[in-house]
Formats: C-alpha cells, structure tokens, sequence
C-alpha cells in the first residue's frame, strides 16, 4: 500500500516540478516584456515582479481553499530525501547573475548577490558574490598548506586541522567588492539592483585571529606589513598594514556554521573587516611579515583610483558607509497605492550603521527610518520605513550615517573630488525612480 | 619612501590604542606548537613575491629577442601581435604616457597600460610569474620572465633591447608614473546631514541605459 501511494506521490511531484521548471524559464524575458508593455494592468504587473510568475497571482484554483490540496492528502517526502537540502523548487529564480561584458574572460569575472531577494543581514552560503581572477579552484583539505614567514621569530607552516586547533571567533561582517556600483560613476547604467548593488555579502566567519598566529610566532621589530598570498592560479597577492592585520582580520575556515565554499576560498581565507574585498584573499596559501608594502598589481594596476587629473589614489583600504533600497526595486515594483515597507541595507568599513534616511522627493527632504534587527560593526544592517505611497512619481533615496559621523554622499559630492574616472568606491545615495505604474527604475539625481 | 596613509580607519585603530607594536608579538616560546616549521627548500618553492627594491628577485636573465620568440608563443594569442591588447577585451601591454591619465588630455578613458600607469617595474616580472599566462600560472623560469618582462618594458621604451634584463637591470628601471599615486585621504567628502528643504530644485541627469542589463540566460554566462 505504502508502495502504491509513493509511486502516485513522485509522479505527481514530478509533474509540479515540470511545470515549475517550465515558469521559472519564462519568468524572466516576461516579467521585461510584460512591465514595459502594461500599465493599465499594475496590479498583475507588479505580482509578476514576485517571485513566483504567473502561477503565483492566479494560484491552481484546485489547491486554493475550499479546496483541499494534493500536499494537505498525501505523504511528503521522507528524511534525507535531499540529504543536503536545497532551496525550494519554486525558488528558482533566486541566484547569483553575472554580466558578460564587464570582464574579458568568465574566469577572472564577478557574480552578484541577489539581494532583491534576500531579507535580514545573512548572505546564504550559495549566494555570496563571487569576484575570481583565476577561476575558483577545488583543494582537497589535506593537500592544504599555510606558511607564515619572513618577519617572524618562528616561521610555521600549517595544516588545516593545525589551524582549527587554535582558539576560534565568529563574527558577523560584510564582505564588498570596491567596484561595487562601480559601473554607476558616469552615470545611471544598470537596470536591475542586483547589478548596481549586489557586489555585496554579509556572513558569519569563523575561524583563528590573526593576531593569535601572530602572538604565538612572535612578529620581529620592525615588521609593518604583512604580505596575503592566495594559492589560485591568479596567485592573488595584496599587501596588509600590520596595524590591521593585527586587530581584527581572522583566517577563517568557515561560513554560515558551515565549511567555507570552494567560490569562497575553501579551506581557508582572509577576512579584513571592512576593507575592500579583494583584500580577504581566498584559498590563501601565504602570510608574509616584511618591513615595507610589495606594490603588486592587484594595489598598482587595479584597486587604485585614478582622478580626472591623471593622479591616483593607492592603497584605499576601507569601503565608505553605503546603503541602498532592496524595496522597492526594479525587481520588485510597487503593487499598489496605500501602505509599503520601504527596506534596505546599510553598511560602513568604519564601524556601526547609527541610522539611515529616507527621502521621497529625491534629496530635498529627509525622515528617519528604523534599524530593524542586529546592528553590528561592519556587518550589512537592516533599515524599515513604513510608507503611504499616494500613487504618484517619487524619487526614492536611502541615506546612511555611521558612528563615527560620516553621512553618505551625494555622487555630485563625490565626482566633484573624484572626477568620474574611478572606478572603485562608489558609496553614493542611490535614488529609484518609482513610476505611477509601480515600476521602478535606477536613475541619477542631482539637487541645487 | 613609502608614507603610511592617515586615513579614517587607521586612524580609528592608532587613536583606539590598539595600535600593535612588534613587542606585543615579543614570544621567542610558542605557546601552543601546532605546526612544523617549513624548510628553507619549501618556502622558497612558494615565496615567489618581488618588492621595488629588489627583495625577490632570483638569479637569472633573458635577452630581448628571447623575449620577443616567447612573447609570440605564450602570450600573443590573447595581448595581440603588438602587445596592445589585439583590439580585443584583454589588456593592452604597452602604450601611453602618464599624461594621458588626464581627463583634459585623453577625454572617454585613461589610458593604462605598464608603459603609462603601473609604478614600479618590480611589478611587471612579479605578476607575470605568477599569473601569466592566463589559465597556465608559473609555468615560466625565471629566465623566461626576465626575457618577457625586458621585452614588454623595451616596448614600452623602458630598457635597451640591446642589454639583458635581469635582477640589477630591472631594479634600475625607473617607471613613467612612480610619482603618480598619492595616498588615501578618505573621508574626501562631508555631506551635512540635512533633513529640510536641502535643495530648492532636484532634476534627473540620467537614468538606467537600456540594453546593458544582462537578462535570462545572458546572466549566467
Ligand atoms: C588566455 C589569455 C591570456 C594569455 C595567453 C596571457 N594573458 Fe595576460 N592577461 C589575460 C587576462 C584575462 C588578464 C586580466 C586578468 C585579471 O584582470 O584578472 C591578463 C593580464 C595581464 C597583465 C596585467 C595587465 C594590467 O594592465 O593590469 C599582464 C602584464 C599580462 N597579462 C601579461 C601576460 C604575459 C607576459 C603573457 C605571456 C607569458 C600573458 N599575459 C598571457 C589573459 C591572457
């Protein structure tokens, strides 16, 4: 009997899955196609926008009450059916996103967050940025190796299990690649808030400080830098003041309670808290203490910024405080007049997120929004703002300050200094435009 | 030569008394003794680093016309014949002056090249051995680098193509823009942190170019 109603459960399974598939391919050329052609039709529109499709306005009358659906009459899946569990089937569309052109090969490239889809400060494990310069590599725990050496008493060389002997931290902070709305300094490009913002991730690290290794080799006199050295086949290589090396960055073995991803340096990466990215050097291999920076050209060549008069800036360590409006969004518009949480992140390499600002009238005017949950030092920081949207065309912007005073910019305030050849650390006040339809779209503002 | 930047955060680490001097680390005695300590034979199979003064650099040297034969085999196919990037997506290698960093010079994008940005010739020998070329890292000997790094720099009108390169000679190679940088002066910016009437007038300067976005399948390439 067991066996008969399995059997009638995969089949039916296997049908909604199709089915499911079948949507979740059409979602998106739709939801582009649909938004520009129809405004009449806002309502439909905008739950188009939602994760689930077509299916997920109408619903199967079927399952919808007083019907009592197919899940509610028969057996589930059993334990381990996905001994690894993955997301649901119906989520589909929820994954990291790249853009081609932006760099020369799919190797040395960058994939998003999709954080249009993401709710609290935790970066799932499967959905952290990735940014490589050599592709990500699979090394195979016991072929792993760190060597500490050159300005130190005791040079060691480490296994991973030597590693996760030593005494352990978690903590929560965000990781963000310094290009990060680096495609924005000219102007308003990207249409969708996964491209302009989703070079972002926050998760919790774990692993050995530091300064841990650091007390226990013993650093020699002199010695102010410390030199990261990654084990992929781009060899990534960046020069660390000891200043810092020796505060709070942690080589951490895991992420999110679980071992580090292969995409995110497994078995063992850097994590500088709130420098640039590429600074938390993954698959790192190499810790070297020396008495002067190594000018290599991941600090040289790139991750320096150039201003209009042809000088750049070097060794621009910390990401500036930023937020940005996951709510609306492109991805998701307005589904109606009347009442809308607006939500967002906030972050700052400088410490806490102390509060964010809401405007509604592109800059001209301000109102405080909530922190909502855990407000940590340099971790992504949830804000809410409970809004009555009256139907018409607003300029939506989020504006974040941090505890050491510092206000988010302007990008005016920022080309004004910079010029608009950078292409790193752009932390400008972002605006949406929000349509009478509902859609949303990246736009940039300027004020007088 | 080098002034260590005031920025914020270091600033924040100096001033929070957490500035850590190599006395806190004074420990001739390890305390735990988890680990081995490395032979010399093991950490030079993997200290490949090069520093501008030279630290790093092995025994070695390459001629020009070396250079120019391994250029040809082992890196053209994707810089170009003529190292200017082929008119493809990957980088040029020779070209342009510091001058033409400037925005009133070379309107539309400076233009970056070893020749015209990278400070420090250190570099060149150093990126090459360990990340080119591209998909066969530190495949290379040392005399190979030396051979392709004094043939990029003789293109870039940077060493005689008549002398060898090789640790002296690269250590006396002085870049076009080695006083091109300056340090991080962040926080560069002050916006007041007004909550009425900040601006009279707010007006769109642009908005979102259509056709950029990478959509379906596009996004996953
Ligand atoms: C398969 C294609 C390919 C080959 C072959 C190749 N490269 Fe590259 N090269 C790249 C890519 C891609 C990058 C950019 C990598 C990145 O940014 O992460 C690059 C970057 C560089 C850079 C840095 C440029 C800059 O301005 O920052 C140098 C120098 C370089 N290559 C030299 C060489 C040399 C010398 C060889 C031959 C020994 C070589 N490359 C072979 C693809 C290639």
């Amino acid at each position: 009997m067991g066996k008969n109603i399995m059997d009638k459960l995969k089949t039916k399974s296997r049908a909604v899955m199709a089915q499911a598939e079948r949507e979740s391919a059409l979602l998106e050329p739709t939801r582009r196609s649909f938004l520009r052609g129809s405004v009449a039709t806002m309502g439909a529109a905008a739950t188009l926008g939602a994760t689930g499709g077509a299916a997920f306005a109408a619903g199967n009358p079927e399952n919808l009450p007083p019907n009592v659906p197919e899940w509610s009459k028969m057996l589930g899946d059993r334990v381990t059916a996905e001994p690894y569990g993955i997301p649901s089937q119906y989520e589909k569309n929820v994954h990291r996103r790249t853009v081609p052109w932006l760099t020369p090969t799919a190797e040395s490239s960058i994939s998003f967050t999709p954080i249009q889809d993401l709710h609290g400060i935790i970066t799932p494990n499967g959905l952290h940025f990735e940014r490589h310069h050599g592709g990500f590599p699979h090394i195979p725990k016991e072929d792993f190796r760190l060597i500490v050496h050159g300005m130190v008493k005791n040079e060691r060389m480490f296994t991973l299990q030597d590693l996760m002997r030593f005494p352990q931290v978690s903590r929560i902070h965000f990781v963000e690649c310094p290009a990060n709305s680096g495609a924005e300094w000219r102007g308003a490009q990207m249409d969708k808030l996964q491209f302009t913002h989703g070079m972002v991730s926050c998760c919790e690290w774990t692993g050995v400080k530091v300064s841990t290794l650091m007390e226990e080799l013993g650093v020699k006199p002199g010695a102010k830098w410390v030199l990261a050295e990654g084990a992929d086949a781009a060899g990534m290589s960046r020069s660390i003041p000891i200043e810092k090396i020796g505060d709070d960055c942690i080589l951490a073995y895991a992420q999110n309670g679980e071992m580090l991803r292969p995409e995110q340096g497994y078995p063992l990466r850097l994590i500088v808290p709130g420098f640039e990215g590429n600074m938390n050097v993954k698959w790192i291999r190499r810790l070297e203490f020396g008495d002067m920076p190594w000018h290599h050209r991941e600090e040289t060549s790139k991750y320096t910024d150039t201003l209009s008069n042809g000088k750049s800036r070097r060794f621009t360590w910390s990401m500036d405080t930023k937020s940005v409006i996951t709510s609306p969004c492109p991805e998701y518009p307005m589904l109606g007049k009347g009442y809308h949480q607006i939500r967002g992140l906030a972050w700052s390499g400088a410490g806490k997120i102390k509060g964010v600002d809401i405007s509604v009238d592109g800059g001209k005017n301000w109102m405080p929004a909530r922190l909502e949950g855990m407000v940590l030092d340099k971790a992504l920081t949830r804000f809410v703002f409970d809004w009555d949207w009256n139907g018409q065309e607003v300029l939506l912007q989020s504006r974040a300050y941090d505890e050491t005073g510092y206000v988010q910019p302007t990008i005016d305030q920022l080309r004004a200094v910079r010029g608009t050849w950078s292409i790193y650390h752009n932390n400008s006040i972002h605006t949406w435009l929000v349509k009478k339809s509902g859609e949303v779209q990246n736009v940039q503002v300027s004020g007088k | 030569m080098f002034k260590f930047p005031v920025n914020k955060s270091v600033l924040g680490l100096v001033l929070g008394g957490v500035l850590m001097t190599s006395a806190a680390y004074a420990g001739d005695e390890m305390k735990y003794g988890f680990g081995v300590k490395p032979s010399d034979k093991e950490i030079a199979g993997w200290d490949i680093d090069i520093r501008p003064d030279g630290q790093g650099l092995p025994a070695g040297s390459g001629s020009y016309e070396d250079g120019e034969a391994l250029y040809a085999e082992h890196c053209a196919a994707c810089h170009g014949d003529f190292a200017d990037g082929g008119g493809g997506r990957y980088p040029p290698l020779v070209g342009g002056t510091p001058n033409e960093l400037a925005q009133s010079v070379r309107p539309g994008q400076p233009h970056k090249t070893i020749g015209s940005y990278w400070p420090y010739a250190s570099t060149v020998f150093d990126y090459i051995k360990r990340a080119m070329p591209f998909g066969n890292a530190q495949s290379l000997t040392d005399d190979e680098v030396y051979a392709i790094t004094g043939f990029l720099l003789a293109e870039n009108d940077l060493h005689d193509s008549d002398e060898p390169m090789d640790a002296e000679a690269l250590k006396a190679v002085v870049m076009p823009n080695v006083d091109g940088f300056v340090d991080d002066p962040r926080p560069d910016v002050k916006n007041p942190h007004c909550m009425k009437d900040c601006f009279k007038s707010v007006e769109i300067t642009s908005k979102a170019t259509l056709g950029v976005t990478p959509t379906g399948e596009e996004a996953l390439r």
